[in-house]
């Protein structure tokens, strides 16, 4: 009886809701004690270009979805992901984590997207507001998604980085394109099937891996690209976008501030990053009878 | 205009074949249970009560009368779920579960449209296209609060009251229920509830799909029975807080019982609301709206549009448009997908429908029905129309919870605002204008908790919904419905 | 007379009535009847650059004789055709109750001067069209000369005199909103319509539902004003059949029975009739159809 020969996976990069290889050709390989155990595309600002232009497109529906179907999408995410678990637990044991972490990584990165899942409805409700101006007016400040967004996920906590890096952002409607960890680009993968199979629009997570230091740039240049969520350790790298990005006056949060690892990070002050206040004045007309000037 | 032009028939070319919503696979049983600390139980004393499908008087189940033990063991057990394990897990995993239901009614939708339709009397159109979605919708909005409360109120940290009492109509059942027990769930209390009398059985589907859910047991008790029952509840020493939804004379005498003590209360109660057209309106969508503000769910509707408020200018135009609207709805057997207009919930009900009837023909109203033929068993009211209505007549100031408008003029915005806030009742309004500016000032004017601005009858679970006056107090949907089951010192 | 922007419509309200409408379920009896008469509706249209004498008679040909199995259908309206199509049409026709039917006004675009459309129409009449489909000049109800947009139709009216029933495109697609389809339909019906009719079937959007529902408004507005009817006829976008009946059942609750003829109701379609076939056979035989079984024109 002859050992079965297993099916080696692909792994390509995420774009438009389809898993093309990099424009470029070109990859690279994983390896773990001298072992390939992937090889990885190593894309190219071409694929950044093309990410960008599906994510922009992606953006006006996206964007006008209820909050609630926005919603419901995201709580789909982690349905998917619950059913997709021992995927994930392979992938990480196999970049080298240790499996009870790997369990734990993934059971918080679920129970994250769930937490992040009930925000869309109610980021207005608390951070908007209607403001009693002076004048006869009807005055109220909302909160609205701001477009595309370039991410940079953490090196470490690849499952859990990458999502939090995402939910939080997309969950208002923004969209985006995200470059993912160099050395641990596994669960990139896997978290873009898991995209894919959960009524997740065409366009509006694209994933992207590769070298940080020659992609990054061409995302924080971008003038299509409205803001930027970055948690980049490398000091001189995360100077160069802040610079970089300052071409279009794109917003940038550095989320590495925040503690990935800890709960505090489950709040919606992180969502507000990624989203514009818009006040809106309309006339409320008094009565003929009882105005007070005329 | 001339009244020699002929108005248009609609009816009798081209009419509507039944369509009927197969009820094959359905299963409703001989008899249920009360839902007591997360299994189901026969009521101590063993007494039960039938529950009738309206639409021809056929009895589909028998529904336990719980007594005051029967209370009391679900108030205990509500209790001990508190002290226990609800009020000991995070609101994270609290979220879960409520999430749970949320799918589970999704998963079950069809199956509890059908039933709500057979046991309350609204069209399945209407079942199972905004009552069963929107159910699962307020689970959804809620679950997603569990673990967020500490930015619901700056500067709070919020805790749950405890055990909470809530009883609701039978004019949306399953979407009361849910309106109920989501937030009471999200913000960690548990529940005591009693559905009407007339409506149990999506409720205790409810139950069953709560307990699939494997929420622990106490945090959700179904008890059924009847005004007695409510009492039972209302009065049960430990009881934190009474949500209610009914009339106001119920609500009056709720609000007697629990003076002097330190409960809690939600009353949200009846309503005659005043929908105002003014000249400058989308009038073809004004009618549409006064139609579904008043016809739909045969007018049982707490919030219903049941005052319409015409401009002098536009009187005659929009008094035909109506008319020709009526004209195109079907009132019916509920199970008939294209049935608009069901069956009265209840003998009573629709004995209480026919006497304000006779009472606005009585007080000189002119009278116009919808000629249509009504099935011969089951209790039925075609839509009603009464004009000449003035501002003292019975049918303009009392609810009457059925398909009957009660059209008045008005010239100006001041003389309509007056007359729109003259009611104790406060609940909604309804203003149609073309004018932002108009629709603004009114808004800003009328003494109601709700205002639908070119619009009617529009409900979201992350929009508060609630009255003025004796309409009620408190407020259900969005942030500010979790304030009544918080305690925010 | 006042033409302007009198009467609103709300866009949600209106898409709100739309959508109780499509909730509407068709069975058995009630649809096959609307299947039928949905069938004796259809101005089967063919106007393309590319038309040919042989095609023309081939559509002809399909609009005399639908489906061999069941000789009692009815035959659809009318057949629509270019004017230097007409004279094919017509002598192919003539012995038919199938009526001819004639784009004019510089179709589609409507881009030509006033002595052009006029000769146009007189051509078309005289080679035997009973109908004519005019469209409005868009450009000049988007500058706001109302006026000249009612003249030009009264205009061609006058031409066709009692000679040809006109009806009048709006090319609502291109109109902007509901308001302006309201006006548009307004001003034409003022004008002396016989009937109006959504699009051109050139440009997306076409017909739709809402926009349709806003049309029959403005028609039942005028019979309540004048005591006259006026057509309607959505035209382009409609394929099949369960969408061709939302769109009856939309006049039947806003209109009422006089409106459910063909004399007043009319859908500008080209695929639409097989599907509606394929529906008939099987609500006559219970087994879904294939399009393999229909001929194709």
């Amino acid at each position: 009886m002859s050992k079965r020969i297993k099916v080696l996976k692909t792994y390509k990069i995420f774009i438009d809701g389809k898993f093309p290889r990099t424009e470029s050709g070109r990859y690279t390989q994983l390896k773990k004690d001298n072992l390939t155990i992937a090889n990885v595309c190593l894309s190219s600002r071409k694929d950044i270009r093309n990410a960008v232009l599906s994510a922009r497109n992606a953006f006006e529906s996206w964007s006008s979805k209820s909050a609630y179907n926005r919603s419901q999408i995201l709580y789909r995410i982690a349905e998917m992901m619950e059913g997709n678990k021992n995927q994930f637990i392979e992938e990480l044991i196999l970049q080298g984590e240790d499996s009870n972490k790997a369990i734990l990584e993934i059971d918080q990165s679920i129970d994250r997207i769930i937490y992040f899942a009930g925000w869309p409805d109610k980021i207005n409700p608390i951070f908007g507001s209607v403001n009693p101006v002076a004048s006869s007016h009807f005055n109220f400040t909302i909160l609205e998604p701001m477009g595309v967004l370039g991410i940079v996920a953490p090196e470490e906590n690849s499952l859990l980085g990458l999502i939090s890096s995402i939910i939080p952002a997309i969950l208002s409607g923004n969209t985006c394109v995200t470059i993912v960890s160099e050395k641990l680009p596994l669960c990139a993968i896997s978290l873009a099937e898991v995209i894919s199979n959960s009524d997740v629009p065409n366009g509006v997570v694209n994933i992207i891996t590769g070298s940080k230091d020659e992609l990054a740039p061409h995302l924080a240049q971008h003038m299509d690209v409205n803001a930027l969520g970055i948690n980049i350790d490398n000091k001189e790298l995360k100077n160069q976008m802040f610079f970089q990005a300052s071409n279009n006056l794109k917003r940038v949060v550095d989320v590495s501030k925040y503690k990935i690892e800890d709960s505090s990070f489950e709040s919606p002050y992180i969502v507000k990053k990624f989203m514009e206040a818009k006040t809106t004045w309309h006339p409320i007309e008094k009565d003929f009878t009882s105005s007070n000037n005329y | 205009m001339s009244s020699k032009i002929k108005s248009l028939k609609y009816n009798g070319k081209w009419d509507f074949s039944p369509s009927i919503e197969s009820i094959e696979n359905l299963s409703i049983q001989k008899e249920y249970q009360l839902f007591i600390n997360g299994q189901f139980q026969q009521p101590l004393a063993k007494k039960y009560f039938p529950s009738i499908n309206p639409s021809n008087e056929q009895q589909l189940s028998r529904i336990a009368k719980a007594e005051a033990e029967d209370v009391d063991m679900a108030v205990k057990s509500a209790r001990a779920a508190f002290n226990g394990q609800w009020g000991k897990i995070s609101g994270k995993e609290r979220a879960k579960y409520i999430y749970r239901i949320a799918r589970l009614i999704q998963e079950k939708s069809k199956e509890l449209a059908i039933v709500e339709t057979l046991d309350g009397g609204k069209p399945i159109r209407e079942s199972r296209d905004i009552d069963i979605p929107l159910a699962a919708a307020h689970f959804f909005y809620y679950a997603g609060w569990a673990d967020k409360l500490e930015y619901a109120f700056p500067n709070r940290f919020p805790k749950p009251l405890g055990v909470v009492g809530q009883i609701i109509p039978w004019n949306f059942p399953l979407m009361m229920a849910a309106w109920k027990i989501a937030p009471a769930l999200a913000t960690g209390n548990t529940v005591v509830l009693k559905p009407a009398e007339s409506t149990s059985i999506t409720a205790l589907l409810l139950a069953e799909i709560i307990k699939e859910a494997e929420l622990p047991p106490g945090v959700v008790n179904i008890i059924t029975g009847d005004g007695s029952t409510g009492n039972l509840i209302v009065n049960h020493p430990d009881v934190n807080k009474i949500a209610f939804t009914g009339s106001t004379q119920v609500g009056k005498s709720i609000m007697e019982n629990i003076s002097g003590t330190n409960k809690r209360s939600t009353m949200e109660l009846g309503g005659k609301a005043a929908n105002i057209i003014f000249e400058d309106a989308p009038l073809d969508q004004a009618v549409e709206g006064v139609i579904n503000g008043i016809y739909f769910n045969q007018g049982h509707v707490c919030c219903a549009g049941s005052r319409l408020f015409i401009q002098e200018s536009v009187y005659d135009v929009v008094l035909r448009k109506l008319k020709d609207r009526m004209q195109s709805l079907l009132v019916g057997n509920p199970l008939d997908k294209n049935t608009d207009i069901g069956a009265v919930n209840s003998k009573q009900q629709l004995a209480t429908i026919q006497k304000y009837i006779d009472i606005g023909v009585k007080e000189g109203a002119d009278i116009f029905q919808l000629n249509c033929e009504l099935p011969k068993s089951g209790y039925w009211c075609p839509p009603t129309l009464f004009t000449n209505v003035s501002q003292s007549h019975s049918i303009a100031k009392e609810e009457i919870f059925g398909p009957v408008l009660a059209v008045q003029t008005f010239r100006t915005t001041q003389e309509v605002i007056n007359k729109a806030n003259n009611t104790p009742y406060g609940l909604s309004a309804g203003v149609w204008t073309d004018k932002g500016s108009k629709a603004f000032n009114l808004a800003s004017k009328l003494k109601a908790g709700v205002i639908w601005a070119n619009t009617y009858n529009k409900f979201d679970p992350t929009s508060p919904f609630g009255g003025y006056k004796e309409s009620g107090h408190g407020r259900e949907g969005g942030l500010h419905g979790l304030n009544p089951y918080l305690n925010l010192e | 007379m006042i033409l302007d922007l009198k009467t609103k419509v709300d866009k949600l309200g209106l898409e709100d009535r739309v959508s109780r409408i499509t909730k509407r379920s068709l069975k058995s009896e009630a649809k096959l009847q609307g299947l039928k008469m949905i069938l004796s509706m259809i101005d089967l249209t063919t106007l393309e650059g590319m038309d040919t004498n042989k095609s023309v008679e081939q559509l002809c040909y399909k609009a005399t004789h639908l489906h061999q199995e069941f000789p009692d259908l009815p035959n659809v309206a009318a057949v629509c055709v270019y004017p230097n199509m007409v004279k094919t049409a017509s002598n192919f026709l003539k012995d038919s109750k199938v009526k001819v039917a004639s784009v004019a006004t510089a179709f589609p675009s409507g881009n030509s001067s006033l002595e052009v459309k006029i000769q146009e129409t007189k051509e078309a009449i005289f080679n035997g069209a009973e109908e004519i489909d005019m469209v409005i000049s868009r450009g000049k109800f988007h500058s706001g000369e109302y006026n000249y947009v009612f003249d030009e139709i009264a205009t061609i009216k006058e031409t066709c005199g009692d000679k040809a029933r006109l009806k009048v495109i709006l090319e609502t697609g291109e109109l902007g909103d509901y308001d302006h389809i309201r006006l548009a339909s307004e001003i034409s019906i003022k004008a002396g319509a016989d009937f109006i009719k959504t699009s051109t079937g050139k440009i997306k959007p076409a017909a739709t539902l809402p926009i349709t529902l806003v049309m029959l408004e403005a028609i039942k507005d005028h019979y309540y004003n004048t005591g006259k009817m006026v057509g309607m006829k959505p035209a382009g976008g409609i394929s099949n059949s369960k969408l061709a009946l939302q769109y009856l059942i939309m006049v039947k609750e806003t209109l009422g029975n006089l409106w459910l003829d063909k004399h007043w109701f009319r859908f500008g379609a080209s695929s639409l009739a097989n599907d509606v076939l394929m529906q008939i056979l099987k609500q006559k035989t219970g087994v879904y159809q294939s399009n393999n079984y229909f001929s194709k024109d």
